[in-house]
C-alpha cells in the first residue's frame, strides 16, 4: 500500500470520530476568525461603499444624463461625451496644462526635495535648522502660501523683481504672463517641497551605512556610490513619490485658483471664479478647475461627472503604465 | 451571439446606473407649488451674500421687518453663494429666502425650478409692478416666468480724477469713445524706460470692472437673438467696441499693460489704483463711491455716464444694469412667512432706502429713488440717473447663467493678446460655442 493510498483509505472506528470533530472544530474556530475579521473590516467596508463604491456609480450614472443639480436628472445617453471630444473649447487647453504641470512639476519637486534631502543629511552642522526652513512652507495652508508667493512675485511691487533689478535683469511677469504662469506654479511648489523631503529623508537614513563602506572599499567615487548603493535603496520611496506626485498634479485645484485670482488683481470679489479663471488667458486651467467650473457655476452637473469619469480613467492608466515601467527599476533595485 | 450577450449586459448596467442615479437624485420635476393662503407666521430662514458692513445694513432692515411682524422670526444667514444654495436647495436643505448677487443667475434658477413662481404672490397680494423700471423686470424674469423680485442694484459709468484731468487741461470728462482715447493717451505718463506710471484708462479687459458686459450698453451691442441664439458675431456693435478697444491696448503696449496692472492693487482694496490716482479714469460701478468715502476721501473725483460709440451718442446718458435678486427656495418650508419678508425687502420704500444708504447701492423701485431720504451727493446720483436712463440695459437671462459672457470674455482677451488673426472668424467661433453650450443645457 502506497502513502496515498492510506491517506485515501476511509478512518474507521474512534479514528473517525476524533478526526470528524477535529476537523469540525477547525471549521467552527475558522469561521469564527472570519466572523471577528468581517466584523473588524465593517466600517472601513461600509466607509469605501458609501463615500467611494456609491459617488463612483453615481458620478457614471450622471455622466449620461442632464443635470442641474435642482431638476432631476434627464437621460441624454453619450452626449456629454460628444460635447467633451468635439465641442467643448476649454477642455483641450485644460488637459494640456495640466499635462504639462505633471511633466514639469513632478520631475522638478522630485529631484529639489531629493537635493535637499541629501544636503540636510550629508551636514553637519546646522542641518536642524535647514530642515525647518525647507519644512515651514509646506506647514502653512496652501491658500495663505500661495497668496504670499504671488505678491513675492508681483512684477511691480514684488520684491523678487527688485532684486533682479539690482543686477540689471528685467524680472518676467510671473504669474501675469502666459510664458511664465506655469513655471511660476512650479516654483511655487518647490517652495513647498518640504513634505517631500522629509520622506526623501527618512528613506537616505535608512539606507545601510556598511553598503557605502563597502563601496567605497572597492573604489567607487561619489556618483558610483549614489547610483549602485542610495539609488537601489530609495527607488521604492522614489516611486511612491511619482505616483502621489502624478495623482496630486492630475487633480492640482487649489494653488491654480488662488494665484490666478490674486494675479488678476481681483480677489476678495466673493462672486466666483468665473471671470478669472485660468488667468492669464486660461494659462493655469488646469482640469479640475474646468470639471468645478462646469459642474458648481454653471450647473452642467452631468456633463462634469463625464469629465469626472475622463479624469478618473486618466488617472488609473497612469498609474498602471507607471507601475508596469517602473517594475524593473524598483526589482533591479533590490537586487 | 457573445458580443450582443455583453451588449446587453452593458445596456442593461447602464440602464440601472441611469435608475439608480435618478432615484437617488435630490432633482425633482419642478411642479409648481399652490400659493399658501392663511396668515404668515413662524420662522423664516434667509440666506443672503452680503458680508461686514454691508450685511449690518441688512440686519437693520431685518430688525425693522421683525419690529413690524412680530409673529414672524427671521434667521438671518450671511455670506452664501449661488452653488451653496443651489447644493442646498437640492437636498432640501435650503432657505426658506435666498439672496444672490448675480442677476446672471436669473434663468438658471427660473428655469430648473430653484426659486419658485412668485406670480401667483404678486396677484394675491396686488402688488404694482409698475413700481420698477423695466430693465430691472427684465433681469428679475426668465421666458415670462417670474421666479425672483429686485433687490437693490448696481449700475456702472466712468469715474475720472478731477486733480489729474485739470492738469492736463480738461474740464469735462469724455463722451465718445473717441474723445476717452484721445483724452486717455493725454493723461498718461510713463517713467524713463516707457513703462506706465499714470494710467489715463486701463482698456485691458479683465481688469476691475472691465468687462464686455459693462460696455455693451454704450455700443448699443445685442448678446443674444430673439430664439436665444448668440448674436455677437452678427452685431457689428461688437467688433466696433472690439476695434476701439484693441487699439488702445496697442498704443500702450499690452506688455506694459500687463505690467502695470499687474502692480495696480487689488480691486477691492484701499489699493485700488484708481483710489490712490494711478489711473486717471475708470469703469466702475455706484459702490466705488463709497469705497472712496471709506478708504480715500482725500480723493477730488467725479462721476459720468460712460462714453458712448461715436456713432450711437444718443445712448449718452445710458449705462449697464445689474442687481441682486431675491427669490424663494423651491424647498421652502414656510414660503408664506417668506413671501412677507420678500415683499418688505424689495417693495417697502422705507426699507430699500435705508438699505440703499447703508450699502451705496441704487434703490430699485421708482418710489424709493425720488425719495427724499435717499442720501446722494453728485457723484452717486449719477448713478441713479443712469438707472433710470431708458438706454440702461442688462445682460439677457440664459438657462447657464452668465457663462455666454464668460466666453465671450475669453475671446476678447485672446483678441486684446494679438492671438486672433482673423477678427470674423473668430467671433463666428464664439457664436458656434455658445449655442453649442446653451444645446449642452437643453432638455434631450
Amino acid at each position: 500500500m502506497s502513502i496515498d493510498d492510506t491517506a485515501a483509505a476511509p478512518l474507521t472506528g474512534g479514528a473517525a470520530r476524533r478526526g470528524l470533530v477535529k476537523s469540525k472544530t477547525r471549521r467552527s474556530a475558522r469561521s469564527e476568525r472570519n466572523r471577528f475579521a468581517a466584523l473588524m473590516l465593517a466600517p472601513a467596508l461600509l466607509g469605501m461603499l458609501i463615500f467611494f463604491v456609491y459617488p463612483l456609480v453615481a458620478t457614471l450614472g450622471f455622466s449620461f444624463t442632464r443635470f442641474d443639480l435642482v431638476s432631476s436628472p434627464q437621460w441624454v445617453g453619450l452626449r456629454n461625451y460628444r460635447y467633451f471630444l468635439h465641442e467643448d473649447p476649454l477642455v483641450w487647453p485644460a488637459i494640456r496644462n495640466t499635462l504639462w504641470l505633471t511633466v514639469v512639476m513632478v520631475p522638478s519637486r522630485l529631484l529639489f526635495g531629493l537635493a535637499c534631502a541629501g544636503i540636510v543629511t550629508n551636514i553637519k552642522r546646522g542641518s536642524g535648522v535647514l530642515r525647518t526652513l525647507y519644512y515651514l512652507p509646506a506647514l502653512a495652508p496652501p491658500v495663505a502660501t500661495t497668496v504670499a508667493f504671488v505678491f513675492l512675485f508681483n512684477p511691480a511691487t514684488g520684491p523678487v523683481n527688485t532684486i533682479l533689478g539690482w543686477v540689471g535683469i528685467d524680472g518676467p511677469l510671473w504669474f501675469n504672463s502666459t510664458t511664465w504662469s506655469k513655471p511660476s506654479l512650479v516654483l511655487l511648489g518647490l517652495w513647498g517641497v518640504g513634505d517631500l523631503m522629509i520622506i526623501l529623508m527618512a528613506s537616505l537614513l535608512d539606507v545601510p551605512k556598511e553598503q557605502y563602506e563597502a563601496a567605497s572599499l572597492d573604489g567607487a567615487n561619489g556618483p558610483q556610490r549614489f547610483r549602485y548603493v542610495t539609488l537601489p535603496n530609495i527607488s521604492p520611496v522614489l516611486l511612491f513619490a511619482v505616483i502621489t506626485g502624478v495623482i496630486n498634479m492630475l487633480k492640482y485645484f487649489t494653488e491654480a485658483v488662488v494665484a490666478s485670482q490674486v494675479a488678476s488683481g481681483r480677489a476678495n470679489q466673493g462672486e466666483g471664479t468665473a471671470t478669472t479663471l485660468g488667468y492669464p488667458s486660461h494659462s493655469t486651467l488646469t482640469f479640475s478647475q474646468w470639471v468645478y467650473q462646469e459642474g458648481f457655476t454653471n450647473f452642467y452637473l452631468g456633463y462634469a461627472s463625464a469629465l469626472a469619469v475622463i479624469m478618473f480613467l486618466a488617472t488609473i492608466g497612469f498609474i498602471v503604465l507607471l507601475l508596469r515601467r517602473s517594475k524593473s527599476f524598483v526589482e533591479g533595485g533590490r537586487s | 451571439m457573445k458580443t450582443l450577450r455583453s451588449t446587453r449586459v452593458a445596456a442593461a448596467g447602464l440602464a440601472a446606473i441611469g435608475l439608480l442615479v435618478t432615484a437617488c437624485s435630490g432633482g425633482s420635476t419642478g411642479a409648481e407649488q399652490p400659493v399658501p393662503s392663511g396668515p404668515a407666521t413662524g420662522t423664516v430662514e434667509f440666506w443672503h451674500f452680503f458680508a461686514d458692513r454691508e450685511a449690518k445694513a441688512l440686519q437693520s432692515v431685518v430688525d425693522d421687518f421683525q419690529t413690524s411682524h412680530p409673529q414672524i422670526k427671521v434667521v438671518v444667514k450671511s455670506g452664501q453663494d449661488d452653488t451653496k444654495a443651489t447644493q442646498a436647495i437640492s437636498a432640501g436643505k435650503g432657505p426658506d429666502l435666498d439672496l444672490s448677487y448675480s442677476t446672471d443667475i436669473t434663468g438658471k434658477f427660473c428655469s430648473s425650478g430653484a426659486f419658485r413662481d412668485l406670480s401667483g404672490y404678486i396677484a394675491r397680494d396686488k402688488v404694482d409692478m409698475a413700481q420698477f423700471p423695466q430693465t430691472v423686470k427684465d433681469y428679475t424674469e426668465f421666458q415670462g416666468k417670474r421666479c425672483a423680485m429686485p433687490l437693490l442694484s448696481d449700475t456702472y459709468g466712468l469715474y475720472y480724477n478731477k486733480t489729474l484731468l485739470a492738469a492736463a487741461g480738461y474740464t469735462e470728462p469724455p463722451k465718445t469713445a473717441t474723445e476717452l482715447a484721445e483724452m486717455a493717451k493725454k493723461l498718461t505718463k510713463r517713467n524713463a524706460d516707457g513703462s506706465i506710471k499714470v494710467a489715463g484708462f486701463v482698456p485691458t479687459v479683465g481688469f476691475y470692472e472691465n468687462a464686455p458686459a459693462h460696455s455693451g450698453p454704450v455700443y448699443g451691442a445685442k448678446w443674444l437673438t430673439s430664439e436665444g441664439k448668440s448674436a455677437i458675431g452678427t452685431d457689428p456693435a461688437w467688433k466696433s467696441w472690439l476695434t476701439w478697444q484693441k487699439s488702445l491696448v496697442d498704443w500702450y503696449g499690452a506688455d506694459k499693460l500687463a505690467k502695470f496692472t499687474a502692480g495696480a492693487g487689488q480691486e477691492f482694496s484701499a489699493d485700488n489704483a484708481f483710489e490712490t490716482g494711478k489711473i486717471a479714469m475708470a469703469m466702475d460701478g455706484e459702490y466705488r463711491n463709497a469705497f472712496i468715502k471709506n478708504e480715500h476721501p482725500e480723493l477730488k473725483y467725479g462721476t459720468a455716464p460712460f462714453p458712448t460709440a461715436d456713432d450711437k451718442t444718443s445712448l449718452y446718458g445710458g449705462g449697464y444694469v445689474t442687481g441682486n435678486i431675491i427669490g424663494i427656495s423651491k424647498g421652502a418650508k414656510n414660503p408664506a412667512a417668506a413671501w412677507e419678508l420678500l415683499k418688505y425687502l424689495s417693495t417697502d420704500t422705507g426699507a430699500l432706502v435705508k438699505l440703499a444708504n447703508g450699502v451705496k447701492n441704487v434703490p430699485t423701485t421708482l418710489p424709493a429713488l425720488t425719495s427724499p431720504d435717499l442720501e446722494s451727493d453728485a457723484n452717486f446720483k449719477t448713478f441713479l440717473d443712469i438707472f433710470s436712463n431708458p438706454n440702461s440695459a442688462t445682460t439677457p437671462a440664459s438657462p447657464n447663467g452668465g457663462a455666454y459672457q464668460v466666453t465671450f470674455q475669453d475671446f476678447v482677451v485672446k483678441w486684446q493678446d494679438g492671438k486672433v488673426p482673423d477678427l470674423d472668424a473668430g467671433l463666428k467661433d464664439v457664436d458656434k460655442q455658445i449655442d453649442s453650450a446653451l444645446l449642452l443645457g437643453q432638455a434631450p
